[in-house]
């Protein structure tokens, strides 16, 4: 569980996070969404320690993130898996390499024991044929897989993904929001994702936080979000009028 | 102040590079492809650079000293002396600065606006050690270069010589082996590490602290090479005060 108390972030004197305090729990999908330029970002790169904060409290399963040694914290991050919006999959390693990165830089293991684990997570999301591809050899969404498959090959406690399914068609999208949300079923770990995919929002939206202009505007699930009066949520979850069919028809539901 | 924090950020970046050390196997596939990239992958340019310059060198000097009092293994010592103290550690080295230096600064760039410093970040690697040490390492074997662009530089010089019909090869020879002072071979060598340094430092400096996107790259490349080539001409005039005079 990770605990968000007051987190303040400038830059250059700009506030981008104004005193953001929330709660991300284990074993569900808790989404970040908002406008461009809201803080996502920031907000998730604060929790991963790419940012430091200027204010506020980070609290990882009782760990304060201000209170740790860097030797601490570099455990910590052993501890976590990230997904990038761009996959930021390493170019000149192939899909196996990349995946086996992780163990290799922080395991004792043999590499036929790394290629087993390896060969297991690119199974278990769902990639064939690819193990000695390049990156640039394979599409987008394989891409997104294998960078999930490099988050969770060391059995991480905290899975944070970064707009997971930004420039993926409807259903590869779906896909990866699918194995992402059983991933944190099945290790039941701390799943974080930053995302302005309505889509996400309602396949798997267990938790869902709002931002807007650097604050928490609103909290609730996918199912609170089509009863919520809150006027930023509305306009940005709505604004499409497909978005308010739906929400008429399940309001009438 | 915008430089001094640059200054500032340099030195804070080497104590970085110097800390918590990557994993050994890990480190030494980095340092054979670096090396692979840095140093064998520059011979071709260096070499066909050293051969022509040294023969342009040597023309150069016949042709300038037409007087006949003067003896023709005069070509082969200035030619020496030239490839040895100047051309092979200095003038190779600001080639080294854009064909090198260009390749750090955007490979470690585009690594950095495609997020992949961010990953090895996340996963609680010294970034820096995992993505300048081994550049470090690689370029210490730069003076094997140098050494070969002096050979090749001054070998350019003798085939043009010879065969331009400019000076005989015996006159060369004796040219290239008259009042030979070994330390200025030292000095050279000094010189040629320093740079190597500077080589792989500057442009990898500009790398990892790039912001923006592709744009940003190659003109975080083009600063790279030109303050690697500022610092190399200073240093190498501060070098020059302190050993030869």
């Amino acid at each position: 569980m990770i605990v968000v108390k007051d987190l303040y972030k400038a830059f250059e004197e700009v506030p981008v996070l104004k005193g953001i305090s929330t709660s991300f729990e284990k074993g569900i999908t808790n989404l970040i969404i908002g406008r461009s330029g809201s803080g996502k970002t920031v907000f998730l790169k604060c929790l991963l320690g790419l940012h430091h904060h200027d204010r506020g409290s980070i609290n990882f399963d009782g760990l304060e993130l201000n209170d740790l040694s860097p030797k601490k914290h570099r455990e910590l991050r052993k501890k976590m898996g990230m997904v990038f919006q761009g996959s930021a999959l390493f170019d000149s390693l192939t899909v196996e390499e990349n995946v086996m990165f992780p163990m290799e830089m922080f395991t004792k293991k043999s590499k036929s024991e790394m290629r087993d684990r390896a060969n297991a997570v690119i199974k278990r999301v769902n990639l064939v044929d690819t193990n000695h591809k390049l990156p640039a050899e394979i599409s987008g969404g394989m891409q997104k897989r294998v960078a999930i498959a490099r988050a969770i090959v060391m059995n991480p406690q905290f899975l944070f993904c970064d707009e997971p399914n930004s420039g993926l068609d409807p259903k590869t999208a779906i896909v990866i929001d699918n194995l992402i949300r059983e991933i944190t079923d099945e290790y039941n770990i701390t799943t974080v994702i930053n995302t302005h995919d309505m889509n996400s929002v309602m396949e798997i939206g267990e938790k869902i936080i709002f931002l807007d202009q650097g604050e928490k505007a609103w909290e609730g699930t996918n199912k609170d979000i089509f009863k919520t009066d809150n006027k930023a949520v509305t306009d940005f979850v709505y604004s499409s009028n497909l978005m308010k069919k739906v929400r008429q028809v399940y309001l009438k539901a | 102040m915008n430089m001094l924090f640059h200054i500032g950020n340099y030195f804070l970046m080497l104590a970085k590079v110097f800390g918590k050390f990557t994993k050994w196997s890990v480190l030494k596939r980095l340092i054979f492809a670096d090396i692979e990239s840095l140093i064998i992958g520059s011979m071709g340019i260096v070499s066909f650079i050293s051969f022509f310059v040294g023969g342009v060198v040597a023309i150069q000097t016949a042709l300038n000293l037409d007087n006949p009092l003067l003896p023709d293994y005069l070509v082969g010592y200035a030619t020496r002396q030239s490839v040895i103290l100047e051309f092979a550690p200095t003038f190779i080295s600001i080639i080294m600065a854009g064909k090198a230096g260009s390749f750090i600064t955007s490979s470690i760039g585009t690594m950095r606006v495609t997020e992949q410093i961010d990953a090895l970040e996340v996963m609680g690697i010294n970034t820096y050690n995992y993505l300048i040490f081994p550049k470090i390492v690689a370029l210490m074997l730069y003076p094997f270069v140098i050494t070969f662009s002096m050979f090749l530089g001054i070998f350019g010089g003798y085939m043009a010589c010879v065969y331009g019909g400019f000076s005989s090869t015996a006159g060369f020879i004796d040219g290239i082996q008259l009042d030979f002072i070994p330390f200025h071979i030292t000095y050279a060598f000094v010189k040629t590490v320093l740079f190597a340094f500077i080589l792989a430092t500057i442009p990898s400096y500009h790398g990892y602290h790039l912001k923006g996107g592709a744009l940003s790259v190659g003109k975080a490349s083009t600063t790279a090479f030109v303050w690697s080539s500022v610092l190399i001409i200073l240093l190498n005039y501060i070098i020059t005060q302190l050993l030869l005079t």
